[in-house]
C-alpha cells in the first residue's frame, strides 16, 4: 500500500490512522519559532464519522487507506439494508445502517450515489448534492407571502423534514441541498 | 486546476496591492530618515543556509559547469559581508525562497524586509522595530498600542509549571516527556515522531499553548529563546541569569511577523553551529548545501557589534490589510505563478 508524506496532504485524502480509514477534512502548515514544521489536520474517521485533530511532523508519512469512491445506482431498501448497483458491471452491493447513515433520507429509486468502499465493502453513501422531492405533509400555505423570511417544517415521503418558505404547499415538488438539508427552490 | 486558462487572475485585489506599495514606500522613507543604506545583494549564491529547518531551491546555470546556485532563504549572509566591510546600517527588501513551505501564512517565494543596526543589541533593536511598526500602523489607520515583551522562559513555565525551563545549555530547554504528558492530559495530538527531540517538543508547545495567549490587538516581542535555537544569534544570559539566545520574534496574536538577532560575530562558533546543522541534515538523509565560507571569512575579518531583524512583508500586509490568506496580498500565489 502506498504511503503519503505530509506535503501531499489535502482535503479528501484517505489515510490509515490507528487501524481505521480516515479522510483529511482540512490541513494547515505551521512552523512555530523558525523551527520544526508541523502539519495540523482535522481528520474524519470514515467508520464512525467522528472528526478529530491530529498533528504530524513535516515529512512524516502515513499509509494510504484502500478507500474508493464509486458511482452506484440506488435500487431499493428492504428495511435492513440498502441495495446499490454498479451501472457498468451490474454488480450489486448492500449497505447496512451504519454505512447509510442519514443518506437514506435523500434516496430516490434509481438515484446515482457515491458509495465509499473500504476493502470492497460499503463504508459510506453520499446522495446526489441536490434532490427533488414531493412534500407529503405541511401546514397550509400563506398565499402571496413570498417576501418575508418565515419558514415551516415540511415532511417528505422519505421521512426527511425540511424547513420551507411559508408559501410552499403540500404536494409541491421542491429542490433540496442534501449536504445541508436545506430547501433550495420550488420545482415547477 | 493547473495550467487552465481560468487561473490567470491575481489573488490580491487592487486595494491590497496598493497597501503593499505604500508599505514599501513608508519603509524606505523611515530608513532614509535614519540614514540606513538600501542595498541589493545576489539572490543566487554558491552557498546556502544549512539550518536544519530550511530547504533551499537550487538551479544549475551553464556558467558554473554543473555546480548548483542556491536561491537565498534570506539576504543575511551577503548583508553581513557588507557590514564586515563597511560597518554601516543597511537594509534590503528582497525576494526570498523556502522550499516546502506552503499554507495560509506561507508561500515558497515571499518578500523579506531585513535591516541591520550597528551598535545595537536585540533589546535596543526591539525599540527600533517598534518605531517603524508604529509608523506603518498609524499610516494604515490602525490603533497603535505599546508592544508587549514576553520571555519564552516565563511563558513556558506558566504553562508547564515553575522551573520547567532549563536555565543552562547543559540540559534540554524543556523535557519532551513533560510536554508529551501535558498534551496527553489535555487530549491534544502530539506526533510520535517527535521522540526525544526537545526543540520540536518546545515548538509544538509554543504553537499549541503559548502563542494563543499572546494579545492580538498589539505587537508582542517574544524573547528568552532556548540557546539551542540561537541559529545566527549570540547566546547570553537574561536578567535572571538564565542562559538564552539573544534573539526575539515578533508576533501579532499568534502570527509571527519577524525575527531579530544580536548577531553572532564569532566565526569559530558560527562554524561549529553550521557543522552541527549539517550533521543533523545528514542524519535525516537531507540535502547538505555548501557552507558559506565567504560569510565565515567576513566574520573572522570582524563583524561590527550589531543587531539585525527580518520581517515578512506579506505577513505585515496581511495584518494591516485584514487578509486571512497570504494569497490575498500576493499578486500571484505559488500555484498561479
Amino acid at each position: 500500500m502506498a504511503n503519503h508524506s505530509t506535503n501531499e496532504f489535502k482535503g479528501g485524502l484517505k489515510i490509515m490512522l490507528d487501524g481505521d480509514p480516515h479522510a483529511i477534512v482540512s490541513n494547515e502548515f505551521v512552523k512555530p519559532g523558525k523551527g520544526q514544521a508541523f502539519t495540523r489536520t482535522r481528520v474524519r474517521n470514515l467508520k464512525t464519522g467522528r472528526v478529530v485533530e491530529r498533528t504530524f511532523k513535516s515529512g512524516d508519512t502515513v499509509e494510504s487507506a484502500d478507500v474508493m469512491d464509486t458511482k452506484m445506482q440506488y435500487l431499493y431498501s428492504d428495511g435492513e439494508a440498502w441495495h446499490f448497483m454498479d451501472p457498468d458491471t451490474y454488480e450489486q452491493l448492500e449497505a447496512g445502517k451504519a454505512a447509510i447513515g442519514d443518506a437514506h433520507l435523500w434516496l430516490l429509486d434509481g438515484a446515482e450515489c457515491e458509495v465509499t468502499l473500504y476493502n470492497g465493502q460499503p463504508l459510506a453513501v453520499t446522495p446526489p448534492n441536490f434532490v427533488e422531492m414531493v412534500i407529503k405533509e405541511t401546514d397550509p400555505g400563506l398565499r402571496g407571502d413570498t417576501a418575508t423570511g418565515g419558514t415551516k417544517p415540511a415532511h417528505m415521503e422519505s421521512g426527511a423534514v425540511v424547513k420551507v418558505p411559508l408559501f410552499i404547499e403540500e404536494g409541491e415538488k421542491i429542490r433540496i441541498d442534501t449536504r445541508t438539508g436545506e430547501y433550495v427552490s420550488r420545482v415547477k | 486546476m493547473s495550467g487552465g486558462a481560468n487561473d490567470w487572475p491575481p489573488g490580491a485585489d487592487l486595494a491590497r496591492l496598493r497597501l503593499v506599495a505604500e508599505l514599501r514606500a513608508d519603509i524606505r522613507a523611515w530608513m532614509a530618515e535614519r540614514d540606513v543604506l538600501e542595498v541589493i545583494t545576489p539572490v543566487l549564491s554558491a552557498a546556502a543556509s544549512v539550518d536544519r529547518h530550511l530547504d533551499s531551491f537550487a538551479t544549475v546555470p551553464v556558467e558554473t559547469g554543473g555546480a548548483p546556485r542556491w536561491l537565498q532563504t534570506s539576504p543575511e549572509y551577503p548583508m553581513k559581508r557588507l557590514l564586515a566591510a563597511y560597518a554601516v546600517d543597511l537594509y534590503q527588501i528582497a525576494p526570498v525562497f523556502r522550499a516546502g513551505e506552503r499554507g495560509r501564512f506561507h508561500n515558497p517565494e515571499f518578500t523579506m524586509l531585513e535591516w541591520y543596526r550597528v551598535g545595537m543589541d536585540h533589546v535596543t533593536l526591539m525599540e527600533d522595530v517598534a518605531s517603524l511598526l508604529e509608523r506603518l500602523w498609524r499610516r494604515a489607520g490602525r490603533a497603535w498600542r505599546a508592544p508587549e515583551r514576553r520571555s519564552c522562559h516565563d511563558l513556558v513555565d506558566a504553562v508547564l509549571g515553575a522551573g520547567a525551563c532549563a536555565g543552562t545549555a547543559k540540559e534540554p530547554f524543556v523535557d519532551p516527556d513533560r510536554v508529551r504528558a501535558h498534551f496527553a492530559a489535555r487530549g491534544r495530538s502530539f506526533p510520535e515522531s517527535v521522540g526525544d527531540d526537545a526543540d520540536a517538543a518546545f515548538e509544538l508547545l509554543l504553537d499549541e499553548f503559548v502563542l494563543p495567549e499572546l494579545p492580538d490587538d498589539r505587537v508582542t516581542f517574544l524573547h528568552g529563546w532556548p540557546p539551542s535555537r540561537a541559529a545566527l544569534a549570540r547566546v547570553g544570559h537574561d536578567e535572571l541569569g538564565r542562559m538564552v539566545a539573544e534573539r526575539f520574534e515578533l508576533y501579532v496574536g499568534t502570527l509571527e511577523l519577524g525575527n531579530g538577532y544580536h548577531e553572532l560575530a564569532d566565526a569559530a562558533e558560527q562554524r561549529i553551529r553550521f557543522e552541527r546543522e549539517l550533521e543533523r541534515r545528514r542524519a535525516g538523509g537531507r540535502e547538505t548545501p555548501p557552507v558559506d565560507e565567504r560569510l565565515l571569512a567576513a566574520l573572522a575579518a570582524g563583524l561590527p557589534d550589531c543587531a539585525g531583524v527580518a520581517i515578512g512583508l506579506e505577513r505585515l500586509a496581511m495584518v494591516l490589510g485584514g487578509a486571512a490568506h497570504i494569497d490575498e496580498v500576493l499578486a500571484f500565489g505559488f500555484e498561479r505563478a
